[in-house]
């Protein structure tokens, strides 16, 4: 267990910046998830912290020392990969057993049985010991590979998206056992994955990764309900939230003036005429009589409790999640307003959330 | 495999299975030549057309083995009677095995078998080592102008090894290297190593680095961690780069013959100059060149499923 600093972390791989100045905190027993699209650089993140790469500017913290000399040897942090994690050629016991048998770690054969058979347990892989890695399904080898995590006992476990190989159902099964897992270790995670949902479902903490560096971190909350810009906004929620470029009038969010109006509550900022991007979450839509706005239903999903519409409102296509028992059918033209207190506002031009920037 | 071919589909793999026979017996035909010579008399190895059935008899391996003298008149009847089977047979053609005192006196073959042996096994060790290690740095670090010196490395191939020779000859002359086990070992892994090399490097990078990451991360040293993960996985190229380089410094001749003359000859060399007493023995010559064969094959038939896997170059994997 430990807690983990990243200060100012810059790395460039020849002209690609894959990190600017990043700087990160991650607590101890936390499950830190880091969310970005691909390239936003969290495997460079994590080949930073296990020492498999030197930043170019910037220091990495374990338990407040600087472990920038070490390397990943010394900093006795697991790093559990997409794939590849196994060693080919030895059995599932060997690949636990591999770890523990290395010259630094001097772990006596009895413990080592022990250590191995527990993390077997665990993990539900103990009728598995004795095969040979390639004859293990998805699952089963990523099972493996986080028992190579395990039995080593240490400061961190890096896990570089260590379920997107994985069909949605093991997925997901294997989603709540990592959970349950670090806490009952109590351990320190650092997950990371271009699944908004992983990130929602696992995490204490979320950081927002986009393109190198370091949007926001806050739980999953916070990154919900307070983003602090669109990025932010439309990196969590599914479907994804709604933005609309309108201006502030009279107190008012005018979308396209005289059709598409909406009140703010109170919201408003006394910046008259300012153009501002207004969010609101599919789920903070409502179609019901006599609201506000005329909109003519584009799409109908059906998702069981919940039905998802796609709605068209003076040009402007945007989504609602409405009851099941709503009775709407295509092309019907039906009547929408927003819950006023759920809106955000962005700065029309830069993005950033208006309780943001302040 | 289709349970209902067409008539027009088993003509064409009657067709494909002819011409695959057809070519497998234009390569073996040589070998066939050189082991049936082998076991010929000598009078028969140089007919025209070729005897093809004849009464095998072992005496070119004992000529191959043994010193010999022509018979200036006829051996007389009790000496005859006392010799050993294998030295009648030797009479018989003519000739009579030299002797210092009681102990027969050895050809040359079996000490240039030998030479080949220590020339070929040490340069082959050290050219698959040492371009093992070589290519193992280029393919996994970050080495400044790494397309440059991979060109340089195989530029060395890139002329005919006898342009140097004449230069060579006067190197190992100046530096008393000719004539000595260590100074062909020394050309032979100079000349096997681009290869080796090359060859290694694009097994080594078919083995992903994750492996070696993830026992860097698990406390391996990076040492450890090359003995312990990529050799095991390099295996079936380290294979197929040894038999290559054995092949070819066991095989090499002008070099050979030009750098060596008695200690350290090996047989290439050797082989086509025991021309016997009088008129070239080609049967001792192909009796030579028959065991010559041996090693290599032997060679290639133990590692033989390492190299069906490392001659398709790392395309097939599994
Ligand atoms: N060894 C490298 N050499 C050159 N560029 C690199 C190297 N490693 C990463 N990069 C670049 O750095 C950026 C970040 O890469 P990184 O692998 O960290 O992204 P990622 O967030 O893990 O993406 P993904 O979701 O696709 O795995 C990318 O633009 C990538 O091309
Ligand atoms: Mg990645």
């Amino acid at each position: 267990m430990a807690h983990i600093e990243l200060r100012g972390i810059t790395k460039k791989f020849g002209a690609t910046t894959a990190l600017r100045k990043l700087d990160l905190q991650i607590g101890d027993g936390e499950f830190f998830v880091l969310l970005g699209q691909t390239g936003a650089g969290k495997t460079t993140t994590l080949r930073l912290i296990a020492g498999l790469e030197k930043p170019t500017e910037g220091q990495i913290f374990i338990d407040g020392v600087d472990v920038g000399t070490w390397g990943p040897a010394e900093r006795d942090v697991a790093l559990v990969l997409q794939q590849y994690s196994l060693y080919p050629r030895y059995t599932v016991r060997e690949n636990l057993e591999f770890p523990l048998k290395a010259k630094i770690r001097r772990v006596e054969p009895d413990e080592m049985r022990d250590r191995v058979a527990r993390a077997a347990k665990i993990l539900r892989i103990e009728h598995l010991l004795d095969r040979k890695t390639e004859r293990l399904s998805g699952g089963e080898m990523q099972r493996v590979s986080i028992g190579r995590a395990i039995v080593r006992k240490p400061r961190v476990f890096l896990m570089d998206e260590p379920l997107s190989a994985l069909d949605a159902k093991l997925r997901e099964a294997l989603r709540t056992e990592l959970k349950n897992l670090q806490m009952t270790l109590g351990a320190t995670f650092l997950f990371v994955t271009h699944d908004q949902i992983e990130a929602m479902s696992m995490a204490d903490k979320i950081g927002v990764l986009d393109r190198g560096r370091l949007v926001q971190t806050g739980t999953p909350n916070e990154i919900y309900n307070n983003p602090r810009n669109t990025f932010v906004a439309r990196s969590v929620g599914s479907p994804p939230i709604n933005l609309f470029e309108g201006r502030l009038q009279g107190g008012r969010a005018v979308i396209k003036p005289g059709t598409f109006e909406l009140p703010l509550n109170g919201q408003a900022v006394p910046d008259e005429g300012r153009p501002i991007i207004f969010g609101v979450r599919p789920e903070d839509v409502s179609v019901e009589p006599g609201a506000a706005v005329e909109a003519t239903v584009h799409d109908v999903e059906n998702h069981g409790v919940e039905k998802i519409l796609t709605l068209n409102a003076a040009q402007t296509i945007f989504r609602a999640t409405v009851p099941a028992t709503l009775k709407v059918e295509v092309d019907e033209t039906v009547r929408c307003a927003w819950n006023p207190q759920k809106v955000i506002l962005f700065d029309g031009s830069s993005g950033l959330s208006l309780r943001h920037a302040g | 495999m289709a349970a209902v071919q067409t008539s027009r589909q088993r003509l064409a793999n009657r067709l494909a299975i002819a011409a695959v026979i057809v070519v497998t017996l234009i390569f073996l035909a040589p070998i066939y030549w050189i082991g049936s010579t082998a076991f010929k008399p000598r009078a028969l190895a140089t007919t025209v057309p070729p005897t093809v059935l004849f009464q095998p008899e072992i005496t070119p391996f004992i000529k191959l083995f043994t010193k010999r003298v022509q018979l200036t008149r006829p051996v007389e009847e009790e000496v005859y009677e006392a010799a050993p089977w294998w030295e009648r047979r030797i009479y018989d053609g003519g000739e009579r095995v030299l002797r210092v005192g009681d102990s027969v006196q050895l050809s040359g073959y079996p000490d240039r078998f030998k030479n080949s042996l220590i020339v070929a096994v040490t340069s082959t060790l050290l050219a698959v080592s040492m371009g093992t290690l070589t290519a193992y740095g280029f393919s996994r670090f970050r080495v400044p102008g790494e397309q440059d010196w991979l060109f340089f490395i195989l530029s060395t191939r890139m002329l005919p090894p006898v342009v140097v020779a004449i230069p060579m000859f006067l190197m190992y002359r100046a530096v008393g290297m000719t004539d000595t086990h260590i100074g062909l070992i020394i050309l032979y892994t100079a000349f096997n190593l681009s290869f080796s090399v090359w060859l290694m490097k694009g097994f080594i990078d078919e083995i992903p680095k994750e492996y070696e990451e993830a026992a860097l991360v698990d406390g391996y040293t990076r040492m450890q961690a090359f003995f312990k993960i990529v050799l095991p996985e390099a295996t079936t190229g380290i294979a197929a780069t040894a038999v290559f380089c054995f092949i070819t410094a066991w095989n090499e001749y002008a070099f050979a013959l030009m750098l060596t003359n008695r200690d350290a000859q090996t047989a290439p060399p050797f082989i086509p100059a025991q021309v016997g007493s009088g008129l070239t023995d080609w049967t001792a010559i192909a009796a030579g060149t028959f065991l010559f064969l041996l090693p290599v094959a032997i060679f290639t038939f133990l590692l033989r499923n390492h190299l069906l896997r490392g001659m398709s170059f790392g395309a097939i994997r599994k």
